[in-house]
């Protein structure tokens, strides 16, 4: 954890020169380690974009096909390295393209700086070309956000920006920067930002707190983990398989935990919520106490409130107090960063083996397996699964890979069926559920992490909503392997139907292109199999291949993801079929 | 659980963009602000927003967490009325004629306990401060005889107990 005297010590401060601000802009972003940004020049970020021309061998800009594309790009890159990613857009159309991609580092807790040209100063309040109101639109999207309209503030503010960005509870920041301050000159010098008066990034654990925690923990019969991203952000990996062995409780995971413990562990006892596993979701409102790491009780998690986890004791880890009783009332919070607190719990917990209470997960998942899983990994029927081709990807891979997923059936499915040996290795929107979020991210997540594979899952609906992104691919040569689950429907909305609306489906049925051209098109190497004897064969070449691939396989038309918990209810309502 | 009377006292740094970001908080939750005022504060460059809310604790603590939360605040407290010292303010503008045709003016006056702040030849204004009630009885008192202009302000408010600002900001500078 950094606290402030730590970051003090590498505070360093460089000399004074004179510069435009828009070249301070490139000295702040080169200060704060940034190699790589994503970004769509326009006239309100012109002077920026002639700076990032001389600053070409220091600085790469990936230009994305369109800002939206940027924002998950840099997205992508920040979960895959645990950087900060950096998105940049021009003023007006430039800047509210960026709005989802804002609102889905916010719901996702992503660490991400965007800069955004504006116009001229004595424009603003005056509707000028391309001028809009950014800093009112993105607020509520944003975990900070500031107008400079002097070349002064930049260095300051944009120190500010790296630093809020990625402390604490990390989220995105928006900086507006009009055109004059772009222009002017300032004399530059650069200080890290090391710590706001008004803002406490990590609260101080409270020692009574945890050992009020150890001790439910040690009494309990019954007790259950529940981890979610904050132990992937906090870096807690490690505590967080220690303490799982020393007190031999199950552990499962939230969406965004996914990958922060080994999936072959013998205590990870899988996904909670909607579309998770049936023990974890059945036993919730069976265990004793309830251990939640880094996760903040989403109601994909929860279902119906007043039915979850009554009669367990919760104890709550986390770094944000405002998620403290937000959704689910804590017997005992313990605030402070997952690393600190879980090093500080360890050595209070009792070496335990729960195995009478590990066995009834395992006999709910010999239930779920006998139901659900079998099926869909080996199906009997004609066409092919949806969970067949992940495990395919997976095993082939050697659950090495990093899959980013999008939204919908296919994403559900990528999260219950991959396996993953190492963190941050699952990269889904999962707050927000943006459709679109795959294709760019996972460009971001392979330029952040070259060494290794990168698989995007998408659907046939969502691929294009950002299909403009294989340009993207196309330019930079991006090594990025793309496999579209196409059931010619928009999938997840159609289970709804069917399910919750007597099977009317409006609005859900696509009829799609011909992708493999469109990808042979941007020169992407392209398949599409329709049977399952090519599945292992095109998975090895696609895995094969040194550049881009590009993968439809055609899925059965109208499969159903379960276990589901229908909305509203009680998670241990949950359904297998 | 039961609606009450909440007042929310914010301690923040001077920022043109923190309003909206508070008001959006409410907004999300529609929470309806009663009464809002911003003004300085005991600490120099530090302004404090008083917000009123009706609405259950639960909701209340929710909103102040959320509130706390944003970068540029210090801290956020919220309380019930017998936690607090609190008033508002009301300037009513009445004809000036009154104070000579209508005797009762005069003993409205008197007894509300308010100020005459100006007078000129068409009207004259007076300035009450309290408690919302009795602003409220002052002005059903003058609604007969014709009010010109009527304005009420936000309730400001201080604490009993203490709200220690100054001492977190001294932590902050010497950790
Ligand atoms: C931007 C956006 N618009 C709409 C939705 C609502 N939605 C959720 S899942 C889904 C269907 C996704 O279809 P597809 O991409 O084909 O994936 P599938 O469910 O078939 O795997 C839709 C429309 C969304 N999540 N995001």
């Amino acid at each position: 954890m950094e606290t402030l005297k730590e970051k003090n010590k590498d505070a360093k401060k460089t000399t004074a020169m004179k510069v435009s601000g828009a070249e301070a802009i490139i000295h702040c972003l080169l200060a704060e380690g940034v190699d790589i940004l994503y970004g769509y020049p326009g006239g309100a970020i012109m002077p920026v974009y002639d700076e990032l021309y001389k600053f070409q061998d220091k600085l790469t800009h990936i230009l994305t096909r369109h800002e939206q594309g940027a924002t998950h790009a840099a997205q992508g890159f920040a979960r895959v390295t645990g950087r900060v990613g950096v998105a940049m857009a021009t003023s007006g159309p430039g800047a509210t393209n960026l709005v989802t991609g804002l609102a889905d580092a916010q719901i996702d807790s992503t660490p991400m700086v965007c800069i955004t040209g504006q116009v001229t100063r004595h424009l603003l309040g005056s509707d000028a070309f391309q001028e809009t109101d950014i800093i009112g639109i993105s607020t509520p999207v944003t975990k900070w956000n500031y107008q400079i309209t002097k070349a002064e503030e930049i260095p300051e503010i944009l120190a500010k920006a790296f630093y809020i960005a990625r402390s604490g509870r990390p989220g995105p920041v928006l900086v507006d920067i009009t055109k004059n301050a772009q222009f002017d000159e300032l004399d530059f010098s650069y200080e890290h930002c090391t710590g706001i008066r008004s803002y406490n990034p990590v609260p101080k654990p409270n020692t009574e707190a945890i050992d009020a925690a150890a001790k439910l923990i040690n009494e309990a019969k019954k007790p259950m983990i529940v981890f979610g991203q904050g132990v992937i952000l906090g870096q807690a990996e490690d505590e967080l398989k220690e303490l799982i062995e020393k007190s031999g409780i199950p552990a499962a995971w939230t969406i965004l935990g996914l990958s922060a413990l080994d999936s072959d562990h013998p205590l990870n006892v899988g996904m909670v919520g909607m579309h998770g596993n049936y023990a974890p979701n059945m036993l919730t409102n069976e265990c004793d106490v309830l251990i939640a790491i880094g996760m903040r009780f989403d109601d994909r998690v929860t279902g119906n409130l007043d039915t979850y986890a009554k009669q367990a004791k919760v104890i709550h880890f986390e770094i944000d107090p405002a998620e403290i009783n937000k959704n689910v009332t804590a017997d005992v919070a313990v605030l402070g960063n997952s690393k600190e607190t879980l090093g500080m719990i360890l050595p209070k917990i009792k070496e335990n083996k729960h195995e009478a209470w590990h066995n009834e997960f395992k006999k709910r998942y010999k239930i779920e397996f006998d139901a659900v899983i079998k099926d869909e990994l080996h199906p009997t029927k004609e066409g092919m699964t949806m969970a067949e081709v992940i495990n395919e990807i997976n095993t082939a891979s050697g659950h090495k890979a990093v899959i980013v997923s999008d939204v919908g059936q296919h994403q559900m499915i990528a999260c219950r069926y991959s396996k993953f040996k190492q963190s941050k290795s699952n990269i889904t929107s999962g707050g927000l559920g943006t459709m679109g979020f795959a294709l760019p991210a996972a460009i971001g997540a392979k330029m952040g992490a070259m060494d290794r594979e990168v698989v995007a899952i998408i659907g046939d609906g969502g691929y294009q909503m950002t299909i403009q992104e294989l340009g993207t691919i196309f330019q930079n040569k991006t090594p990025v392997k793309i496999v579209v689950l196409n059931n010619e429907h928009l999938g997840m909305v159609r289970q709804w139907q069917e399910l919750f609306f007597e099977s009317r489906y409006a609005s859900t049925v696509m009829s799609n292109p011909n992708f493999v051209k469109i990808a042979e098109g941007y020169d992407i190497t392209a398949k599409k199999i329709t049977d399952r004897k090519d599945l292992k064969a095109t998975i090895a070449e696609m895995l094969a291949s040194k550049d881009a691939y590009f993968l439809e396989v055609r899925v059965e038309k109208e499969d159903n993801v379960f276990p589901m918990i229908p909305s509203g209810a009680s998670v241990s309502d949950i359904r297998l079929k | 659980m039961k609606k009450e009377w909440f007042t929310i006292s914010v301690y923040a740094e001077n920022n043109v963009g923190l309003l909206n970001r508070i008001s959006g908080i409410f907004l999300k939750r529609h929470i309806n602000i009663e009464s809002l005022n911003v003004s300085k504060s005991e600490i120099e460059n530090v302004s404090k927003f008083t917000i009123v809310v009706n609405t259950t604790e639960d909701w209340t603590r929710k909103i102040v967490q959320q509130i706390e939360k944003q970068i540029e605040v210090i801290k956020a407290f919220f309380h019930d009325d017998d936690e607090i010292i609190y008033q508002e303010s009301a300037l009513f503008k009445v004809a000036s004629h009154l104070l000579f045709d209508e005797r009762q003016i005069q003993n409205i006056i008197k007894e509300s306990n308010s100020q005459i702040v100006t007078v000129s030849r068409d009207f004259f204004v007076l300035a009450k401060s309290g408690r919302r009630h009795e602003i409220d009885e002052m002005h059903e008192a003058l609604l007969p005889y014709g009010i010109m202009q009527f304005v009420r302000s936000g309730r400001i408010a201080v604490s009993k107990a203490e709200m220690p600002i100054s001492k977190l900001l001294k932590n902050f500078y010497q950790d």
